[in-house]
């Protein structure tokens, strides 16, 4: 088949009816694939104000163009729909083997709608698609129903995508879960499932993709591949760290949050670096689909084993929760997983419980006798994960992430989220475009919609001075567009510590058959992320959801290296704008819209 | 004077984690690197006292040099 399949496949459980369609080829060149096209087809296909929990809300699971090719990390997916946590766009990129399934199976996308009566599960054998019961599934841990699967497919090959006990329970920030331990994790989406009474999605394809051009294309892929090869990065620092490599680098920064963004540097960060799970509980490596950096960790703590954990979840269940044990942060992150809950939201929820118990806000009888929630608990982060996604005691009302969770307590202010998503690892006091980019993420709180760290921090692919506004604007839109091309195509946005604009145009051209130039494939990022926006503001947003939390706009960094800075956002906001060709009020203006065909 | 350095990463092997150290005073930061045999080219990120840092820039007592290779994650 051709890199783009052409088909979607659409099942509707109220009705149980299963089609085959073709998909727009016209829309395909507009929005390109995966995170584009989804978000493209959610907007057309759903009204503004539904209930994202209801059977009017539609989620679909997106391959691009690269998925399933042998383009170095070509099997992420991406899981669209709109978000129960905070009523925005979500889109989920996943990596692992079952988006590469899926498009074996022929499909470029597969779109659920309405609600099944019972439990049920999605069979897929390439044209083959049945809906089956799930009773017996329901309740089950992740690894425990994807072993279920396997067995009752006789087919070990079969890739298991599912919800665990979270998304059952409606947990706001459940994840959707593939290959045991690969995440679609933000926004809620795993709740989306749940929902449905959708508890899995098993897939197997026999298919095969090929490029459109051939030979330009094994020419794109090998040097992309000897870029990524020679790149220290990619070649080197991932592969032997994984993504924890960051731990010591953000905390000699002073702008690594610890104990809910109350200070920006944790003193026993050592403990918990990159460099100490390598040393003490890396077993090996666990690369997704065709990918040559490998990223992926697979540890072992006293007996037990699992995939991760990745430099956000040991951040979020570590220094966030003041928290130096890397075992039991191993261990958190493992039942985060089994549960199906997105490790960044549910680690920075329980760091706001934390706060809120350090507060005096949650009483210790509200507790049941669990671990105290006390910083550098270990016991507590471990217990609290398992209650969160068992939706047990307090451990329900922390499942609906720490904005409703701090409102409940009367504390909105300690939940530190944009658009009520947990912010991820960096600080913003201390990195200025970075912040600019949380406030302006069309899903809320996140860091992977335009990594301003790579040059604010990093160095890469030029360094920029963090504490500076200037030129700020203009590299967050140009992050922002082309990340929302890369999380299109269906690679990992790692790639792009090696990899540029023409890389992907390369890429993209010789799969496809297309001649786009750099900007046009870039001009594709930009109206992707317009289109996002739209979304949003049909749903009620304005530009003053585009915010920090205010201790990050208010209180000064209380210490280390970025000592004395709060994020200046109101100083960075207008020109954003200005240059998005949005008005004042953060508003895509006629003209944008016209040129963006939108 | 004595100055505290930090290496991470792959700049450990061989090496160490952190060292207090005595250099000549005006030593600079080129000149700590070569000392512990890091090429310039291996070395990607130079913080001192948590501030980016040139490779001329002139260490003085007390302070703290962190050294990083290319990383990245996210
Ligand atoms: S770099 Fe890491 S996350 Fe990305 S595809 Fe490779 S193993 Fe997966």
């Amino acid at each position: 088949m051709s890199s783009i399949a052409g088909k979607i496949l659409r099942v509707n459980l109220t009705d149980g009816s299963i089609k085959h369609e073709a998909l727009s080829p016209g829309l395909a060149r507009e929005f390109l694939g995966g995170r584009g096209l989804g978000g493209k087809m959610l907007s057309d296909e759903i009204r503004a104000g539904i209930d994202p929990l209801g059977k009017e809300n539609k989620i679909f699971f997106v391959t691009g163009p690269l998925t399933g090719t042998s383009a170095p990390t070509g099997g992420r997916y991406m899981v669209v729909t709109k978000s129960p946590l905070n009523n925005a766009i979500a889109s989920s990129n996943s990596g692992g083997f079952w988006g590469a399934e899926l498009k074996f199976a022929g499909y470029d996308m597969l779109i659920v709608e309405g609600r099944a009566k019972e439990p049920v599960y999605i069979y897929i054998r390439d044209n083959q698609v049945e809906i089956r019961p799930a009773g017996k599934l329901w309740g089950m841990t992740t690894s425990q129903v994807t072993d279920a699967l396997l067995t009752e497919a006789g087919d070990r090959k079969a890739r298991v995508l599912n919800i665990g006990p979270a998304g059952e329970n409606l947990s706001r920030i459940a994840s959707v879960m593939n290959d045991r331990w690969r995440a679609a994790g933000r926004s809620g989406v795993g709740a989306v499932m749940g929902a449905k009474n959708l508890k899995a999605i098993v897939v197997r394809g026999s298919g095969k993709v090929e490029a459109a051009i051939q030979e330009r294309f094994k020419e794109a892929v090998s040097s992309s591949l000897k870029k990524i090869k020679e790149n220290g990065v990619t070649g080197q620092g991932l592969p032997a760290y994984g993504t924890a490599i960051l731990v010591n680098i953000m905390n000699e920064h002073g702008i690594y949050p610890t104990n809910n963004f109350q200070l920006g540097v944790f003193p026993q960060a050592e403990e918990t670096s990159g460099e100490t799970l390598a040393e003490k509980y890396l077993k090996k490596k666990d690369p997704c689909f065709r990918c040559p950096i490998a990223c992926g960790r697979y540890c072992s703590v006293d007996g037990e084993e699992g995939g991760g954990p990745e430099y956000e979840t040991v951040w979020a269940y570590g220094a966030d929760c003041g928290i130096s044990d890397l075992k039991a942060i191993i261990r958190a992150n493992n039942v985060c997983n089994e549960m199906g809950l997105d490790t960044i939201s549910a680690g920075a929820t329980i760091a706001a419980a934390m706060e809120l118990y350090q507060r005096g806000r949650i009483r210790p009888e509200e507790l049941d006798g669990a671990p105290e929630l006390t910083w550098g608990n270990g016991e507590a982060i471990v217990e609290w994960t398992r209650k969160m996604g068992r939706a047990e005691g307090l451990g329900a009302k922390l499942a609906l992430g720490s904005a409703r969770l701090c409102e409940a307590y009367g504390m909105p202010e300690l939940s530190m989220t944009v658009k009520k998503l947990e912010l991820p690892a960096y600080d913003p006091r201390g990195v200025f475009g970075h912040g600019l980019q949380y406030a302006t993420a069309n899903r809320g709180g996140c860091h992977v919609r335009g990594y301003m760290i790579s040059p604010e921090i990093l160095g890469s692919p030029e360094k920029l001075d963090r504490f500076t506004l200037d030129g700020k604007a203009e590299w967050v839109k140009i992050f922002q567009d082309l990340t929302a091309v890369i999380d299109s195509l269906g690679i990992c946005l790692f790639t792009s510590f090696a990899l540029g604009a023409q890389d992907y145009t390369d890429l993209y051209n010789a799969a496809t058959g297309e001649n786009f130039s750099v900007d046009e494939l870039l001009a594709c990022g930009d109206r992707i992320f317009n289109n996002e926006r739209l979304f949003n503001l049909a749903e009620g947003y304005t530009a003053k959801d585009d915010t920090l939390p205010k201790r990050l706009l208010e209180d000064p960094m209380p210490d280390g290296p970025s000592k004395g800075y709060v994020h200046p956002l109101d100083k960075m906001l207008p020109k954003y704008y200005e240059i998005r060709g949005w008005s004042a009020d953060g508003v895509p203006t006629a003209p944008k819209r016209q040129a963006l065909r939108l | 004077m004595e100055v505290t350095v930090k290496l991470f990463a792959t700049l450990r092997n061989g090496r160490f984690k952190t060292e207090t150290r005595c250099y000549a005073p005006g030593t600079t930061v080129q000149q700590i690197a070569e000392d512990l045999k890091i090429p310039l080219a291996e070395l990607s990120l130079t913080l001192l006292n948590g501030q980016a840092a040139l490779p001329e820039q002139v260490l003085t007592e007390g302070d703290t040099l962190a050294l990083f290779p290319p990383v990245g994650g996210g």
